[in-house]
C-alpha cells in the first residue's frame, strides 16, 4: 500500500506508469503530513419499483478536528456528487472545483450498468474526492464534511444548506453590469489558454469518434474475411490445419480489435469530454473574478468623486478590494494545481490509450505466430484415410 | 542458336522436334500415342530434370513504353517487356557476358500461353497475370499503364516463364524456345504448327472471351441433353474442387480489398491527430515535448500503411495465381469431357451400325425406321442390293471397331499423363501456397510489430517526471541510493527513455522501502 491509501497494482509493463502517477499525486500535500484519506469502491446495483440506480462505498480516514470520528463509511449514488460538486461551485466561487464524470449517457448505445462503464466512473469519482480532500480549502468546506460523513443525505439536499461561506456569501451578491478596465495578464493567459485547450479537446474528440467509427467498418469487413478461410480448408486435404488457423488467428483479432474500440469509447472520450465541461465551469469562475473586479474598479471611482471618510468601519470600497484579492490569490493557487493535475491527468490517458494499442498489437502478433507452425509441419502420411 | 547459349547440342537435340510443323495433337485420328513431345521425354520425367530452367537463367527484367499504329490503323501504346536470357553457368565466368534480350508484349505471352494449352491438353499450363487490375481497393489504380500495375505485371511475366521453363514437358517445347530466343520470326513458327486451327475449327469463336481457350465452347454449344456417360470420376471431382478453389478465392480477394480499404481509413485518420498534437504542444509548457513526440509518431504511424498494404498486392497476386490456375484445372477436366464424349460417340455409332447389319442380314425389323417402312410399302430389296449395302456397312463397322479402339486409348492416355501433371500440380499448389501464407503471416507479424512500437509509452517522460520520481525516492530512503548512484541512474534513464527499466527501477526502490 501506498501512503496516500492507494494500493500497489500488480507489476506489468503499464503499471509502471500508473506507479509513476501515483508518485506524482504525493508531490502536494506531503503525504508525510496528509490528515484525510477518502476512498470511491465497491459499486452495487440498487433495484427498486421505480429506478435502477449504482452506489458507492465512500471510505474516510482522518485525524482532523472537523469531523468528530476517525473513520466513516457511507454510501453514495451519482446525483449525491452532483449535488456536492455544485454546492462547492455556489459556495467556493473563487475555486477551481474538481470535474466529475459525464453525468449523461445515452441510453442504448452505453450500458450503464456494465462493469466496465461502472468502473470507469468509479475511477473518476474516486479521483474527484481525493482532489477535494487534497486542496487546503475545499477540504474544510461543510457540505463536504456532511457529504463523507452523513448516512442519509437526502433531509441535508432537500433543505437547501445553510452552510454558507463568508467568501461565497460576498461573491453571489456581485452584481454584473460592470465593464472591467483591463484584466491583468494572468488571468487574460488562464483565458486563452483555456480556449484554445477547449478547441484542441474538441478536435481530438471528433478525431477519436471519427477513428472508432472507421475501425467499427473494417471490423465488419475482418469479420466476414476470416470464415473465408474456414469455407477453404473444407475443400483441401494439406492445407486444412493452416487455413484453419488463419481462419482462428483472424477471429482472435476481431476480438481483440473489438475490445480496443471499446476502451476507447469508454475511456477514452469520456475523459475528454469531462475536461471540456470543466473548461466551461472554469471560465465561468474567470468571468465571476472578472466582475469582482469589476465592481471594484467602479466603485474604486466613484469613491474617488465622493471623497469617503478613510478612518472607522471599512469601507466598501474595502471590501471590494479585498474581495478581489482573495479571488485572484485563491484563483493563481488553483489555477497551478489545476494544471498539474490536468497534466497527470492527460499523460495517463494518453499512454493509457498508447499502452491499449500497444496491447492490441501484441495480442494480433501473438495470433499471427501461432499460424506459423501450422504452415511449416509436414503432413504425416495418411494412408488410411486415403481411398 | 545453341552455341550462342552455349547448350549441350545433344540436350537441344532431345528437345527439339526436328520435323518442321509438329503434330502432337493427341486428338489426331489415328495416333495411339499422347504426342510425340511426350513421349520423348517421359524418361526424363522419371529421372532428374534436365529443364530448361537448370540450363538458362531467364529474367523479365524491364518494362517500357511503346507506341505504334494497331490492327486498325490507329495510334496505340503499349508496354513492352525484356526478356534476358542467360546459360546458367556463366555466372561463375568473372567476364560474365551480357545476357541475350528480346522485347515482347503482352499479347505475345497470350498467343504462347494458347499454343501451349492446345498442344499440351493433358497440363495445367501455368497462368498468366491478370489481364486487367481486378479486386481493386479505392487507392489501387484500375489503369493498365499505372506503374505499379506494370511492375506486379512483369513480376507475374517472369514467374510465367519460370514455370513453364521448369515442367519437365513444356521446358522442352521448341517454340517456347524461340519466344525466349528470337525476336521475330517466332509467331510465325507457332502459326505454323497449325494450333490456331484447332482452336477455329471448334464452333463459334466469341471475341474477347478471357476464358482459357475455346475448347470448350464447343462443349457449350452442344444441347442440352449431351452427357458424357462414363466420366472418370475423379476428374469430376477435380472439376468441382476447380470449381469451388475459384469460387472461394474469388471471394476472398474481394473481402480482403474491402478489409484493406478500411485499414487505410483507419490508418490515415490517426494521421489528423498529428496536427492538433502538435498544435496543442505550442501551449503547453511541461507536456509540449510529450505532446510533439506524440504528434510525430502519429504521422508515422499513418504513413506506414501505404508500404504495409503495398507489400500485402503481392499476396494478393499469389492467390490470383491460383484463382487462374483453378481455370486451368478446370479446362484440363473439360477436354477429359470432351475425349469421353467423342468415345461414346464413336461407341454409339458403332452399335448403331451393328444394328442395322444385323437387321439387313436377319431381314428383322427391330426398330421402326423410314427404310423399314418404305420397304415394307414400296418391296423389298433384291438380294445384290442387300449385298452391297451389307459390304459397305462390314466397311463402316470395321473402320468404327479401329476408331473406338483408338479412341479408348486415347482416353486411357489421356487420363494417365494428365493425372501425373495433376498430381505435381497439387504438389507445387500446396507448397505455393504455404509458402504463401507463411509470408502473408510474416508480413502481419512485421506490421504489428511496426505498429505496435512500445517507444509511444516513452513519451510521457519528461526530465521533470523523472526528477520527481528521484526525489520521492531520496525523500522516502535515502540510504537505498548514494547520490552518486541516483544521478547515474538518472542519466542512464535519460539516454535510454525506456520505460521497463524505470519500472523494474522503481520496484526494485520500493522492495527496499518498508511500508506501514
Amino acid at each position: 500500500m501506498l501512503p496516500n491509501g492507494t494500493p500497489v497494482e500488480t507489476s506489468s509493463p503499464a503499471s509502471s506508469s500508473s506507479l509513476l502517477n501515483r508518485l506524482q499525486l504525493d508531490d502536494e500535500p506531503n503525504s508525510e503530513t496528509r490528515d484525510l484519506f477518502v476512498t470511491v469502491d465497491d459499486p452495487k446495483k440498487h433495484v427498486s419499483a421505480m429506478e435502477t440506480f449504482i452506489t458507492y462505498r465512500v471510505s474516510t480516514k482522518t485525524t482532523r478536528n472537523e469531523f468528530d470520528l476517525p473513520e466513516y463509511t457511507v454510501r453514495r449514488r451519482y446525483q449525491d456528487f452532483d449535488w456536492l460538486r455544485s454546492k462547492l461551485e455556489e459556495s467556493q466561487p473563487t475555486h477551481l472545483i474538481p470535474p466529475l464524470p459525464e453525468k449523461f449517457v445515452v441510453k442504448g448505445v452505453v450500458d450503464r450498468f456494465s462493469e466496465d462503464f461502472v468502473e470507469t466512473r468509479r475511477k473518476a469519482l474516486d479521483k474527484f474526492l481525493k482532489r477535494i480532500a487534497d486542496h487546503p480549502v475545499l477540504s474544510f468546506n461543510d457540505h463536504f464534511n456532511v457529504f463523507l460523513t452523513v448516512k442519509d443525505l437526502n433531509p441535508y439536499k432537500k433543505q437547501g444548506l445553510a452552510f454558507i461561506t463568508k467568501m461565497g456569501e460576498s461573491v453571489k451578491y456581485v452584481t454584473g453590469g460592470y465593464k472591467l478596465r483591463s484584466r491583468p495578464v494572468e488571468f487574460a493567459a488562464m483565458g486563452d489558454y483555456l480556449d484554445m485547450f477547449s478547441q484542441k479537446l474538441g478536435t481530438i474528440d471528433r478525431i477519436a469518434q471519427r477513428i472508432v467509427k472507421e475501425q467499427a467498418e473494417y471490423l465488419v469487413e475482418l469479420r466476414e474475411y476470416g470464415p473465408i478461410y474456414s469455407s477453404w480448408s473444407a475443400i483441401e486435404e494439406e492445407l486444412n490445419k493452416p487455413l484453419n488457423g488463419v481462419s482462428n488467428c483472424v477471429g482472435s483479432c476481431c476480438i481483440t480489435l473489438d475490445d480496443l474500440s471499446e476502451d476507447m469509447s469508454e475511456d477514452f472520450l469520456p475523459v475528454l469530454r469531462e475536461y471540456v465541461l470543466y473548461i466551461e465551469s472554469m471560465k465561468n469562475v474567470l468571468r465571476k473574478r472578472d466582475q469582482v473586479q469589476a465592481e471594484y474598479e467602479a466603485k474604486l471611482e466613484t469613491a474617488a468623486y465622493k471623497k469617503e471618510e478613510k478612518q472607522g468601519t471599512p469601507t466598501n470600497v474595502e471590501k471590494c478590494q479585498d474581495r478581489v484579492e482573495c479571488f485572484n490569490a485563491d484563483l493563481k493557487a488553483d489555477w497551478d494545481r489545476w494544471q498539474s493535475n490536468k497534466r497527470q491527468d492527460f499523460r495517463q490517458l494518453l499512454m493509457g490509450m498508447a499502452d491499449k494499442n500497444i496491447q492490441y498489437y501484441e495480442k494480433c502478433l501473438a495470433a499471427w505466430e501461432s499460424v506459423i507452425p501450422l504452415l511449416q509441419e509436414k503432413l504425416e502420411v495418411k494412408s488410411e484415410s486415403h481411398s | 542458336m545453341a552455341d550462342r547459349v552455349g547448350l549441350d547440342e545433344d540436350e537441344v537435340s532431345v528437345g527439339i522436334n526436328p520435323a518442321p510443323g509438329p503434330d502432337p495433337e493427341p486428338e489426331a485420328e489415328t495416333r495411339p500415342e499422347a504426342g510425340p513431345d511426350i513421349s520423348d521425354v517421359k524418361s526424363t520425367i522419371m529421372e532428374d530434370k534436365t529443364c530448361l530452367s537448370k540450363k538458362m537463367e531467364i529474367n523479365v527484367s524491364e518494362a517500357e513504353k511503346r507506341t505504334g499504329k494497331n490492327a486498325m490503323n490507329m495510334q496505340e501504346i503499349y508496354t513492352v517487356y525484356l526478356i534476358e536470357t542467360r546459360p546458367q553457368d556463366s555466372q561463375n565466368d568473372e567476364d560474365s557476358s551480357a545476357p541475350d534480350s528480346l522485347w515482347r508484349r503482352y499479347s505475345e505471352f497470350e498467343l504462347l500461353r494458347n499454343y501451349l494449352v492446345v498442344t499440351y491438353p493433358c497440363i495445367v499450363v501455368p497462368p498468366l497475370p491478370e489481364k486487367r487490375a481486378e479486386f481493386v481497393w479505392h487507392k489501387l489504380s484500375a489503369d493498365n499503364m499505372d506503374p505499379d500495375f506494370v511492375e506486379r505485371r512483369r513480376i507475374g511475366l517472369e514467374n510465367f516463364l519460370l514455370r513453364v521453363a521448369s515442367h519437365s514437358t513444356l521446358s522442352c517445347d521448341p517454340i517456347f524456345y524461340l519466344f525466349l530466343t528470337q525476336e521475330s520470326g517466332w509467331k510465325e513458327a507457332a502459326n505454323e504448327t497449325g494450333f490456331q486451327a484447332k482452336i477455329e475449327s471448334t464452333a463459334s469463336v466469341k471475341p474477347g472471351i478471357h476464358k482459357d481457350l475455346k475448347v470448350d465452347s464447343r462443349l457449350k454449344a452442344l444441347n442440352a441433353t449431351f452427357r458424357v456417360k462414363n466420366p472418370d470420376q475423379r476428374f469430376m471431382e477435380l472439376k468441382h474442387y476447380g470449381d469451388e478453389l475459384q469460387s472461394i478465392i474469388s471471394h476472398l480477394l474481394r473481402v480482403r480489398a474491402r478489409v484493406a480499404d478500411r485499414l487505410y481509413g483507419v490508418y490515415k485518420v490517426h494521421g489528423n491527430y498529428g496536427r492538433v498534437f502538435s498544435e496543442w504542444s505550442a501551449i503547453e509548457k511541461e507536456m509540449g515535448d510529450g505532446l510533439q513526440s506524440a504528434g510525430h509518431h502519429m504521422d508515422v504511424y499513418a504513413a506506414s500503411i501505404d508500404d504495409i498494404l503495398e507489400e500485402e498486392e503481392h499476396y494478393a497476386d499469389q492467390l490470383k495465381e491460383y484463382l487462374f490456375f483453378a481455370e486451368a484445372l478446370r479446362s484440363v477436366c473439360r477436354k477429359h469431357e470432351l475425349q469421353q464424349y467423342d468415345l461414346e460417340m464413336a461407341a454409339l455409332d458403332l452399335t448403331s451400325k451393328k444394328q442395322q447389319r444385323e437387321e439387313l442380314a436377319t431381314g428383322t425389323v427391330r426398330t421402326f425406321s423410314l427404310k423399314g417402312m418404305t420397304s415394307k410399302l414400296f418391296g423389298q430389296e433384291t438380294p445384290e442390293q442387300r449385298e452391297a449395302k451389307l459390304n459397305v456397312l462390314e466397311e463402316q463397322i470395321a473402320d468404327g471397331e479401329e476408331l473406338v479402339k483408338a479412341k479408348n486409348l486415347e482416353c486411357d492416355d489421356f487420363i494417365k499423363d494428365a493425372w501425373a501433371d495433376i498430381e505435381r500440380f497439387k504438389e507445387q499448389k500446396n507448397n505455393d501456397l504455404k509458402e504463401a501464407l507463411i509470408s502473408y503471416a510474416v508480413m502481419q507479424i512485421s506490421m504489428c510489430k511496426k505498429s505496435g512500437n512500445p517507444q509511444q509509452r516513452t513519451l510521457w517522460r519528461s526530465d521533470e517526471s523523472l526528477r520527481a520520481t528521484f526525489g520521492f525516492l531520496h525523500k522516502w530512503n535515502k540510504t537505498a541510493f548514494c547520490d552518486g548512484k541516483v544521478l547515474m541512474l538518472e542519466a542512464q534513464l535519460r539516454i535510454e527513455n525506456d520505460a521497463d527499466s524505470m519500472s523494474s527501477l522503481v520496484q526494485r526502490a520500493f522492495r527496499k522501502i518498508e511500508f506501514v
